[in-house]
């Protein structure tokens, strides 16, 4: 089954990292991300800019609204994904811990809901 | 007769039957559908053809053929590989020589049932609906929840155990301990939500009390190797001995100190006290063995007079350190008081109440009051029960607590008179 991993966390708590910190989790991260490619679970996955670069879109009455942000203002925001290739539940909940942003956040995970893709 | 028979191997046995139909077919719903036809097929047969010689394998083999049937009707609209994959498993032969096998599938409902994945009381509703065979209108009542709320509960829970990917197998050494802790609780929820209240259905409730007994009992047949089991089953049987004593015909709380020990159910008391043993002997004892160990020198005392409650404040003292919760720092300093006074109890209870961890239980205020009353002190005694009756949502537990205040609040016009020890 394919799980997508979304990553929360605070963007305030992020920011008051010192420089060394952040090196040392993106180091974390590179470690994580080259160890589930290795062990074949690895199928996308990368970092997000921070929110306050998103755009939101909706399509009312056939017109096309834009707004500046995320969808809801929340506590933790998303802040990158991993899509995953795990035999089941306990599989992609194992590898969601192993993310070094559950320390600090959360991991949402979801499963991908398998469609036939046309040819 | 028949009928009889039926009933009761569906009560005793359907969940054994259900948890291989599970494993088969990957498919909660279909499973149970296939379990309760071949439970209807029997009441029509059986009276007609005796008895089979052994009614469950006959039960595991009609509701094989049954999915079977489903899946052939299914399959030639949508060629579904997978389903030819399980009707080939169906096709294995089925008997008694399985059982090893049965035994298994039991445990793995049982872990998939009480999955972290899946919401606290969904894990309790699929448990009842699946291992114990409850019906859904029978835990909605339980529950006090109306029936379309716990069918949409089942549903939910089943839909995310298949769209989720919960696996259906005992979990790996590594995350058992983890796991173990979910099922226990699970059970010992079953047990509690039967035990605590004694208003609602008192014959739904018993079944809830003999339901978490009865998973106990299989959890230990199943895992013998565990420390948990024995424990919560030990647990469990020593608080249900005192079921008959613990209310008076009207239904109203009749307190340890005061319940007629002869009615004790003391066959269950002897078998819980031989568990704990078991289940102390294993160092170091957990949660569920110290607390079977309290409720076990409850148990030994004749009268109420005859508590070692020295031995019971140790033990609530050990909990307290290894396992520290609020409700067991509030049990630890009512035994306190037993043991050393009410004074050093009442002591104990102020620093918790300063916590301000327990504000919504009802519990704290209770206590706080009894021991305010044999302190003498029956105004402040007084307004602790009104600040329990507040917080109390049992029915049973505020006329008791109402009692109490009167009798207080008489005591309190007469101060000055006398004085209770």
């Amino acid at each position: 089954m394919e799980y997508m991993l979304l990553i929360y966390g605070s963007e305030k708590e992020r920011a008051s990292m010192s420089e060394a910190q952040r090196g040392e989790i993106f180091g974390e991260y590179r470690a994580f991300t080259d160890a589930i490619v290795k062990s074949g679970h690895f199928k996308a996955g990368a970092p997000l800019q921070a929110s306050s670069t998103a755009t939101t879109v909706r399509v009312k009455g056939g017109k096309t609204v834009t707004t500046d942000g995320p969808f809801a203002e929340t506590r933790e925001q998303l802040g990158g994904y991993y899509l995953v290739e795990a035999k089941d539940l306990d599989e992609a909940t194992a590898i969601a811990a192993r993310i070094p942003g559950a320390r600090f956040g959360s991991v949402e995970v979801r499963p991908v809901l398998a469609m036939a893709l046309p040819r | 007769m028949i009928a009889d028979a039926v009933g009761r191997l569906y009560r005793e046995g359907s969940g054994r039957i259900l948890a291989t139909l599970i494993r088969l077919l990957g498919d909660f719903d279909l499973a149970e559908e296939v379990v309760q036809e071949a439970y209807a097929a029997a009441l029509e047969q059986w009276p007609d053809e005796g008895l089979p010689c052994n009614p469950r394998a006959w039960l595991v083999q009609a509701a094989r053929h049954k999915a079977i049937d489903r899946l052939r009707r299914r399959t030639r609209f949508a060629e579904k590989i997978e389903e030819l994959a399980a009707m080939q498993a169906l096709e294995e032969p089925a008997g008694e020589r399985e059982d090893p096998a049965l035994r298994d599938d039991q445990l793995r409902l049982i872990f998939t049932c009480c999955h972290p994945a899946l919401a606290p009381e969904a894990q309790v509703a699929l448990t009842l609906r699946t291992l114990c065979g409850l019906s859904t209108e029978e835990i909605a009542r339980a529950f006090l929840v109306p029936t379309t709320t716990m069918a949409q509960r089942l549903v939910r829970a089943k839909h995310k155990i298949r769209e989720a990917g919960i696996p259906y197998r005992v979990p790996p050494p590594e995350l058992l301990s983890e796991r173990m802790d979910a099922v226990m609780t699970v059970v010992y929820l079953v047990f509690t939500e039967g035990y605590a209240a004694t208003i609602g259905e008192t014959l739904i409730r018993r079944e809830l009390c003999a339901e978490a007994i009865r998973l106990a009992r299989l959890l230990d047949a199943l895992l013998p190797d565990r420390a948990e089991p024995p424990a919560l089953l030990a647990l469990l049987l020593l608080h249900d001995s005192r079921r008959a004593a613990r209310t008076t015909p009207d239904g109203d709380l009749v307190l340890l100190e005061d319940q007629d020990r002869t009615r004790w159910d003391h066959a269950q008391i002897a078998e819980g006290l031989s568990l704990v043993e078991r289940a102390l002997r294993r160092s170091p004892p957990g949660p569920y063995a110290l607390q079977a160990a309290i409720a076990a020198v409850h148990a030994r005392a004749p009268r109420a007079a005859d508590t070692d409650w020295r031995q019971i404040t140790a033990l609530y003292a050990l909990l307290l350190q290894r396992f520290p919760s609020p409700v067991v720092a509030l049990n630890h300093a009512v035994a306190v008081a037993m043991s050393e006074g009410p004074a050093a109890g009442l002591r104990l209870l102020d620093s918790l109440a300063a916590r301000g961890e327990l504000s919504s239980y009802h519990l704290l205020p209770a206590a706080r009051a009894d021991l305010l009353r044999r302190l003498g002190r029956d105004e402040e005694a007084a307004a602790a029960y009104r600040e329990a009756i507040k917080l109390t949502t049992n029915a049973a537990e505020r006329r008791f607590l109402e009692r109490r205040l009167a009798e207080t609040d008489d005591a309190a016009h007469h101060s000055g008179a006398k004085r209770r020890p």
